[in-house]
This record gives C-alpha cells, sequence and structure tokens, in this order.
C-alpha cells in the first residue's frame, strides 16, 4: 500500500488548479448574480452565494475520501455502483418530489439531492469497466449493443423523470465509444440526419430535395463509376429525401404549435423575444452589453436586476460576460478547455484501459455540458436545461461534477503503482 | 490490451474537434460583445426608466393681482399588469366610480401595451378622489398614482381669453420635439399665446428599474437628472371684476364688449355671449364638454368679440368725418340739407333740424350729411377723373385706424374684418365704372366693409387719443428668472392729425350730453363722456345694436365698444351697457340700478 504523501505527490496538480479556478471563479458569479445590498456576508447561508461556499466546503471532503479511497474500489465496484444508481433512479421515480414538473429529487431534510447528476459518473464506471474487459471489441455488434444499453438505461429513466436535459447528456458517451474503437460512420451518419433535420426545416424541402440531387450528382463525377458505387449514392439520396419529405410532414401533422414553435426558435427561424426566445434574447444582451472589459464586478444590470431568467445556474455563463466582458468569457472557454486537453492527456498515458475510458466519459460528460450551456447563452444550441459545470449554483450538480473528475484524478495519481 | 486494436489516432480527432468548438464559441462571443453597440443599448433600454417630472405650469392674474388661472393637483391612475395579483374588482370599481365593462376595457388595453410597463388606467382623478383612494391602494398591487397638475378658474370668467389647455397632438410633436405624448400645451387663448412662459420645462429624472419594473435607485446617482423649472406668471391686462360685470351684463344676450385702456392698449375687458364655465373645459370631462359646446347652435366656442365681423354702422360716419377734414373737404362749419337734392340718394331717418353743421350732423347721426362727406372726399380737385386712386387715399385713411387688418399682438382668433381694396369694385363694377355714388353706403358704415368689435373698441381709444393706438394687448408683464418682464408696445399713428378730433370728441359729448343727443338717456352724472350710437343694418334678421364711448372725457380711461346683436337701435341695448360699463370702472360702483336691472332682466336671445 502507499503511503499518505505519495499519493499528494502524485496527483495532477494541474488539473486541480484548474478545477479550484473554475470552482472560485463560478462562485465570484454566483455571488454577482444574487447580490443585494441587504446580504452582503459572503457566509450569510441564507443566501445562495453561502450555500455555493457550503457546497465547496463539502466538495474538498469529498475529494479527501476520494484521494484516501483504494483505486481498486473504483473498477471493482463499478458495476455495483451503477446497478445502486439505477435502483435510485427507479426509486426517486416512484417516491421522488417534483419540482417544476420533473420528479427527480430526493429531499434529505433541507437538502435536495438530484439523483440524475450522480448517475453519469456511476455510468461512466460501467462503461469504462465493460469496455475495458478483456476480448470485448466495438468491432462487434454484441459489444455495441451492450454499451448503448449501459448508456440508455439510466438515460431512459431520467427521461422518464421528464427531465430531458440531463437525459440528453448521456449520448455524449458516443465520444468514448468512438475514442475505442466506434466506426466513424456513425458519427457521421448521425450528424447527417440531424443536419438533414435542421436543413429541412429551415428551406423548403424542394430546394433541400434539388440541393441534394446535385450534391448526388457531383458525388457520381469524383468516385469511381461502378454500379455499386452509383447505386450506393442513388440510395442515399432517396433516404435522405425520404428523411426530408417525412421530417416536414412530421412536423406539420404531428406535432403541436407549442413545440412547433420551440423548434422554430431552436433553429433560428422565429426569434420569439416574447415568448421561448426570452431566455436566449436577455442572456445575449447581458452577455453582449458586457464589452470588451465588461462592466465590472457587481455592475452588471441586466443579471443584478433579474432580467436574464435562472442566471444563478443554467444561465451563469451571462453574469460572466456582463461584468467581465470578453476577457471574462475569454477566461472561462480557456479554463475549460485547458481543462478538456489536459483530461485527454491524462487518460491517454492511462496504462490501464479502464482507467483512460473512464477518463473520456469524464471529458464527454463534461464537453457536453459545457458546449450546450455556454452555446445557448449566446444562441448556437437550443436552450436545454443543464448546468454549467463547476460555475452553476446546485449542491447536487457540484458535488456530482467533482465525484466524477476527482475519481479520473485519483485514478490517475494511481497509475505509477501499475506494471 | 495488447490483442485489442489501438484507435489511440482518434485522439487527435477528439482534440481538434474541442478546439473548434472553443474557437467558435470565442468567435461568436467576440461577434457579440466587442463590436457590436446594439445589445448595449437593448440592455439600457432594459432597465433605465426616464421618468418626465413635470413643472407646475404659470398662473395668470389680471392688472390687480387677482387669480385668475391655478393648478390643482390631480391623479392619473397607472397600472403595470404583470404585477397585479387577485383583488376584489367590484370593490375597486365602485371605489373609482366605473363600471365592471369599464374595467375590462381599461385593463385590455394596458395588457395590449404591456404587462411590464406601466400604463395609464385612468386619468385626471381628483384630489379628492384621490384622497379616499390611495388609503385603499395597498390592497390593489400594481397600481399606483402618478400625480399631474389641472388647471382651475376660480373665477369661472373670460373663457375666451384665458383659453385651455388639452393633450398635445402629433402636429403638435412634430413641430416641437420638446413636447411628449401626453403632454399638455396651451390650445386656445392666453394659454396658447403664452405657452412658452407659462409652461417652464420639464426635467427628468432616470431610474434603474428590475424585470418587474420596480425602482431599484436612480441612475449613476443622479447625475443625468434635470430639475423641472416651474412656468413662469403672467400678469394679463384685464380688470377681473369690470370683465365679471360685462358677462353679467351680457348674460342672455348675444354679442360682445371689448373694453381697451387708451392710454396703453390694455384690454380691460373682452366679454362674447354667449360663453361657458372654463372648467368645464378642464380634466377627464374636456372632450365631452367640448363637444357639446362645438354643437351648440349659438355658437358658445366662438369669440364674437374677435371673430364676429359686423358693418360698422352709423358710428362709422365719425371716420367719415374725420377724413373729410384731414383732407380739408369738410370744415367744423360745413352744412348740408337733409333733404333736397344734396340728401339724394340717402335720406334722413331721424327728425331734426336742417341744414346741420357737422357737430349737430354726429349728434343726429344725419345720413344725408355724411354722405356728402363722402362724396367730397372722393370728389376732391385731381382725383376726380380717377375713382381708384381717390378710393385708395380713402382706404388709407381707414386701415390707418387699424380697420382690416390684426392687431397680431396675442389676442387669440383675431378676423381681419373687410376693408376692400380698390380692385375689388373694379372686379364688380369694371375698372373706373364706378364712382363714390356706386359705393355710397360706405358713407353710412354699411356695404361692402366689415369690422370686429376688437377693432371698434381700438377706433374708440384712437378717438380718446386724438389720433394715435397702442395695439389691444393682453400681456401686461411676466416673472422670468424672478425678473419682472413689462410688455412693450409700439404706438401707431392714424392719418389724421390731433386738432381734427376736437370737434369730433365734442360731438359725441353732445351725443350723451345734449338733451337731443341719440344716447342722452344713458348720461352718467359727473362724469363727461362720449359716444357713438350705431344699428347695424343686418340681412339676415333684426338691426344688431352697437355704441362705442370712452370716458372721461379730459382724460380717457377706458374706450369701448358694445354689439348687441339682433336688438335694435344701439341707444337701446348697446349705449345703456356701455355706459354702466363706464360707471363701473371709473366709479366702482353702479348708481343707477334701475338701469342695470332693465338690462339684467332682458332675454335678447332670439333664435334668428
Amino acid at each position: 500500500m502507499r503511503t499518505r504523501g505519495n499519493i499528494f505527490s502524485n496527483i495532477d496538480w494541474v488539473i486541480v488548479i484548474l478545477y479550484f479556478a473554475m470552482v472560485l471563479t463560478g462562485w465570484v458569479n454566483i455571488y454577482a448574480a444574487v447580490y443585494n445590498e441587504e446580504h452582503h456576508s459572503i457566509f450569510d447561508i441564507t443566501q445562495r452565494y453561502g450555500k455555493q461556499l457550503v457546497w465547496i466546503a463539502a466538495s474538498v471532503l469529498i475529494i479527501l475520501l476520494i484521494f484516501f479511497t483504494d483505486t481498486k474500489v473504483f473498477s471493482t465496484f463499478a458495476y455495483f455502483f451503477y446497478a445502486v444508481m439505477v435502483l435510485i433512479l427507479i426509486s426517486v421515480l416512484l417516491f421522488g418530489k417534483e419540482v417544476a414538473g420533473s420528479r427527480s429529487w430526493f429531499q434529505i431534510g433541507n437538502l435536495g439531492i438530484q439523483p440524475a447528476e450522480f448517475a453519469k459518473f456511476a455510468t461512466a464506471l460501467a462503461l469504462a469497466k465493460y469496455l475495458s474487459t478483456f476480448n470485448i471489441s466495438l468491432s462487434k455488434r454484441r459489444a455495441i449493443i451492450i454499451s448503448v444499453f449501459i448508456i440508455l438505461i439510466p438515460a431512459g429513466l431520467i427521461l422518464l423523470q421528464n427531465d430531458t436535459g440531463s437525459a440528453l447528456v448521456f449520448l455524449s458517451f458516443i465520444l468514448v465509444l468512438y475514442r475505442e474503437g466506434l466506426s466513424g460512420t456513425f458519427l457521421i451518419t448521425g450528424l447527417s440526419v440531424a443536419i438533414l433535420f435542421v436543413l429541412s426545416l429551415l428551406f423548403d424541402q424542394m430546394y433541400v430535395v434539388i440541393f441534394l440531387s446535385g450534391f448526388a450528382i457531383m458525388a457520381l463525377f469524383f468516385i469511381r463509376r461502378s454500379f455499386k458505387n452509383i447505386a450506393r449514392v442513388l440510395g442515399i439520396l432517396v433516404l435522405a429525401s425520404a428523411i426530408v419529405l417525412s421530417v416536414d410532414y412530421a412536423f406539420n401533422n404531428f406535432l403541436g404549435p407549442h413545440q412547433q414553435k420551440r423548434i422554430s426558435v431552436l433553429i433560428g427561424v422565429d426569434p420569439d423575444i416574447r415568448g421561448a426566445g426570452y431566455n436566449v434574447h436577455q442572456s445575449k444582451i447581458a452577455i453582449g452589453s458586457g464589452g470588451f472589459w465588461g462592466k465590472g464586478f457587481l455592475e452588471g444590470t441586466q443579471t443584478k436586476y433579474d432580467f436574464v431568467p435562472e442566471q444563478d445556474t443554467d444561465f451563469i455563463f451571462c453574469t460572466m460576460g456582463e461584468e467581465f466582458g470578453f476577457i471574462g468569457s475569454l477566461l472561462v472557454i480557456g479554463l475549460f478547455t485547458g481543462l478538456f486537453l489536459r483530461i485527454i492527456k491524462l487518460a491517454e498515458r492511462q496504462k490501464s484501459s479502464f482507467a483512460r475510458i473512464y477518463g473520456y466519459g469524464v471529458l464527454s460528460v463534461l464537453l457536453f455540458h459545457f458546449m450546450v450551456n455556454i452555446g445557448m447563452t449566446i444562441g448556437l444550441t437550443p436552450v436545454i436545461g443543464i448546468p454549467l459545470p463547476f460555475f452553476s449554483y446546485g449542491g447536487s450538480s457540484l458535488w456530482a461534477f467533482t465525484i466524477l473528475l476527482f475519481i479520473f484524478i485519483r485514478l490517475d495519481a494511481h497509475r505509477a503503482q501499475l506494471l | 490490451m495488447a490483442s485489442k486494436k489501438s484507435y489511440h489516432t482518434r485522439k487527435y480527432v477528439i482534440t481538434g474537434f474541442i478546439i473548434l468548438i472553443a474557437f467558435t464559441y470565442l468567435v461568436r462571443l467576440f461577434i457579440l460583445q466587442v463590436p457590436n453597440n446594439s445589445y448595449k443599448l437593448s440592455a439600457q433600454n432594459n432597465v433605465l426608466r426616464h421618468i418626465t417630472l413635470y413643472p407646475s405650469r404659470g398662473l395668470i392674474y389680471d392688472r390687480n393681482n387677482t387669480l385668475l388661472v391655478y393648478n390643482e393637483a390631480a391623479y392619473d391612475l397607472l397600472v403595470i399588469p404583470a404585477q397585479v395579483s387577485k383583488f376584489d374588482t367590484s370593490y375597486f370599481c365602485s371605489l373609482l366610480r366605473i363600471s365592471q365593462e369599464a374595467f375590462n376595457r381599461r385593463f385590455q388595453k394596458a395588457l395590449r401595451h404591456s404587462r411590464y410597463r406601466p400604463s395609464i388606467f385612468l386619468e385626471q382623478i381628483s384630489k379628492e378622489d384621490f384622497a379616499y383612494l390611495e388609503e385603499n391602494l395597498f390592497k390593489f398591487p400594481g397600481f399606483y398614482f402618478q400625480s399631474r397638475t389641472l388647471r382651475e378658474y376660480p373665477l369661472e370668467l373670460a373663457a375666451h381669453t384665458l383659453g385651455f389647455i388639452g393633450e398635445v397632438d402629433h402636429n403638435n410633436i412634430s413641430k416641437e420635439p420638446y413636447y411628449d405624448q401626453g403632454d399638455y400645451i396651451g390650445k386656445s387663448g392666453i394659454e396658447k399665446s403664452y405657452e412658452h412662459i407659462l409652461r417652464g420645462r420639464k426635467g427628468s429624472t432616470i431610474k434603474i428599474v428590475d424585470v418587474f419594473n420596480r425602482e431599484q435607485g436612480s441612475f449613476e446617482d443622479g447625475h443625468f437628472d434635470t430639475i423641472p423649472l416651474p412656468g413662469s406668471n403672467v400678469t394679463i391686462t384685464m380688470d377681473a371684476s369690470l370683465q365679471a360685470y360685462g358677462e353679467m351684463l351680457m348674460e342672455n344676450k348675444k354679442g360682445s364688449i371689448v373694453a381697451i385702456e387708451p392710454s396703453s392698449g390694455d384690454i380691460l375687458t373682452l366679454v362674447t355671449s354667449p360663453s361657458y364655465d372654463p372648467n368645464l373645459l378642464v380634466g377627464r370631462v374636456r372632450s365631452h364638454n367640448y363637444e357639446k359646446l362645438l354643437k351648440d347652435s349659438l355658437r358658445p366656442l366662438m369669440n364674437r368679440a374677435t371673430m364676429g365681423t359686423y358693418s360698422p354702422g352709423s358710428t362709422f360716419k365719425i371716420l367719415n368725418a374725420l377724413i373729410g377734414l384731414q383732407e380739408s373737404v369738410l370744415y367744423p362749419e360745413t352744412q348740408y340739407h337733409c333733404s333736397g337734392p344734396e340728401s339724394r340718394p340717402i335720406r334722413c331717418t331721424h327728425y331734426h333740424q336742417t341744414p346741420l353743421q357737422l357737430k349737430g350732423a354726429i349728434m343726429h347721426s344725419c345720413n344725408p350729411y355724411f354722405w356728402n362727406v363722402f362724396r367730397s372726399i372722393f370728389n376732391q380737385p385731381g382725383f376726380q377723373d380717377n375713382i381708384s386712386n381717390a378710393y385708395t387715399v380713402w382706404r388709407d385713411h381707414v386701415t390707418s385706424f387699424g380697420f382690416g387688418k390684426k392687431f397680431e399682438t396675442d389676442i387669440p382668433f383675431e378676423m381681419k374684418g373687410n376693408i376692400p381694396l380698390a380692385s375689388v369694385y373694379d372686379r364688380i363694377y369694371g375698372k373706373e365704372r364706378w364712382t363714390a355714388l356706386t359705393i355710397r353706403s360706405l358713407a353710412i358704415g354699411q356695404g361692402e366693409i366689415l369690422v370686429t368689435p376688437l377693432q371698434m373698441a381700438n377706433f374708440s381709444a384712437i378717438l380718446a387719443n386724438r389720433g394715435y393706438y397702442y395695439p389691444p394687448h393682453f400681456l401686461k408683464e411676466y416673472t422670468l428668472d424672478g425678473n419682472k418682464v413689462e410688455a412693450q408696445y409700439g404706438k401707431q399713428y392714424s392719418s389724421v392729425i390731433p386738432e381734427n378730433f376736437d370737434v369730433i370728441i365734442e360731438a359725441m359729448q353732445d351725443v350723451i350730453g345734449s338733451e337731443h343727443g341719440t344716447a342722452h338717456w344713458v348720461r352718467i352724472p359727473g362724469l363727461t363722456f362720449c359716444g357713438k350710437t350705431g344699428t347695424v343694418e343686418n340681412p339676415h334678421g333684426k338691426d344688431h345694436s352697437m355704441f362705442i364711448a370712452f370716458a372721461p372725457k379730459e382724460d380717457p380711461a377706458i374706450a369701448l365698444c358694445v354689439i348687441v346683436e339682433n336688438a335694435g337701435y344701439g341707444s337701446t341695448w348697446a349705449a345703456p351697457i356701455a355706459s354702466l360699463m363706464i360707471e363701473k370702472y371709473i366709479t366702482g360702483d353702479i348708481n343707477r340700478t334701475w338701469m342695470e336691472q332693465r338690462i339684467l332682466e332682458s332675454n335678447l336671445m332670439h333664435d334668428q
């Protein structure tokens, strides 16, 4: 067994420093977002910034706990954690507390716990465990199906809780599968369908079909014109056209006006600044008004006076953008990019494939949250209510992300011991 | 592990993807934050509320510092629909004294305007209602008051002169950017003429508000706020007690009284009848009442004193005499017969000795005499062959007395009357195809010429001054930055020299003073006053009764013109009213109560 001193000497301090930089920057923004003159003590736990300080302190305890846990526990009990998590997700469906239409909370005393947040690390562990098993290869259909099941079981349960945002996060594990050998065709096909979906809503379906036909004719010039290839191109064209036509048909016939509106706003056909587009519109105003240097700490008017909804949770990035301007945005993007690249570097240096795969699991989850959360505040991605890791207010999400990341740091610290 | 195929090169694809995302987001953020100003403006629109601070409008006083117009606080009830929560609407409606339907209509209107911004729910609530409402307002979140001021007229007089204020229209705003929707502006009378002095300057304050439009404090510690500057007070030339007396005398009569102080041109009284209570055109009831007044067949909104045009009638004979004297075709001793060939074609309507000299002719208002005077002006040597030139000379004399033009001082809605140009007669009769005989009606103040009561009063003032006048006006003084500014008006001379007025004034004194004068019965014991009656032929009905006068003869303090429509002879109605006005103004009291009683009890309001 290793001594205490050795554990700390093997820890990757770069990633730990990035973590604390993000958590503290996040706290500063929460303070600014909920700041009011009556309560200015930062330790006032009736206020959200006071509570967040408590969550941060608790996170430090969790980190220490993880550091003193034997690494074998994570791989050995990976399926156990996963099974427990699935049971908790089922029970929250049965006994959970309903908040704003989602049955996704457990109330323990004063503390609300959102199990969906913790399902992410459990799923990452289980996936890593499965894919690192000897003789499993993602070139085999059976392995793919089992992997997809590992991902979809918790995702489905969370979807049943009416928490679409958190459920979508599980789609990000496709990145792990890709890294571990899933054919790129899956990614490209998925992406193409998504693009076709948006195109057919943006433009008249006839134009899209004409465009696709032109694209197919061009493709025919560049490929070897064997019968097989020509048939393949034409087959793809017919399939793509069918998707375009059916999307349009489904949009107009199966969706209610409310859903149609949400989708229109989402892809930017309809700005609808009073209804579904209100959040994004106000969020862009807040960020855009920040300018290059920002308005200064506690000087942001849009966030301080509540023009941006959910400004301390899902829209926390607005506070950053308004009060610290483009420099602040650069800092946040920089911190996240640094974290992601560091995770890749660490993952790739793992000798154990379990640790590597888990590392990519961590990356996938964080990257998805980052992309969607910041993307929605600047109008690039649809408004999906998921928090910005380490920044957004909330105990459950902070603890879950901390556990997710620090299990990986713990695994990385252990790598030197492996032969 | 070794048995597995390694896909480690895929880390480059993933790294590339991350960098692409980071780069895309940074570019997007840069575009949003750095070159783009529109979001900064939107942010300001979100949080800054520009609140207008309305100054109190200047007060209006009469020449003796009697308060004529002041401000009364009134309140607009505003609503922010988003802040309204459930409440007892029927109680609310009963408090406001509106119906449930009216409540729904107004609330829907506010909702259509904005959920988060205030809309006026009920405007101009009197301070009595306000006091009671305010105590109960806490039961109705989302509703609050904003104070405005209303004009109040304590003496209920001179509605036309004082005018009224109303909300600015599109025209006002496009002409003067100072005004915003909902501001008040003087729409007529003194309120309109001295809008710029009375209105003061609006102030503004910028407040920071949150998403629910709740005030969060002032912007930049009020650095950009401006304090409203109260409007300046205006003192007008009117004598309120004389005005009130005049309005009382004119009750149940159609017509007007204009009284001027000859030495200054100050308008002491300007009565038009029928009139209305100025308080009717204030506040919420304004448009309703205005509509009603507009439809009234007696036309109370028309200012007869400045807009009514009449033939001057016999009073105009004086002017022809003055022109004759000035042109040296008439002397005080000149005699004409009022029968026989000289009098053709105008016969005399009065019975008196003949022939008469000028003084007697004025006293008896002898038509043939003035026809002869008129003819002699046109038949002067040198003019005989050119009627057009002769007429123009005559016309220039007439207009030098203020006729046929506007004074353009501060009198609302002035009409200029009509003193036709020679070319008009050329057009009617053909060039040089007309003679003094053709236009003979002008000799006795009939025919094409039209004058306003205001011009006649000014004429009377010229007579009192023996030849000059100050353009009649209302402004006496106003305070600007604490200093009194006195209005200055230039002296205007008529074309007739003072000496030529002597005989005319003597004659006008005889009109009242002599036992044979046409208005002897309205004399005032102990006061020499001069006047001239007029009975104005009215093609549409009974003649108008007219009288011009000034007093005292030695040092005139008041000159006036009275017209009572469809009342017959000048001496019967206009003269006693003028006489009472003079007595009231000079002695401050009425001794001849029998005369006053007769006027007050008469109803001469005939529908034609």
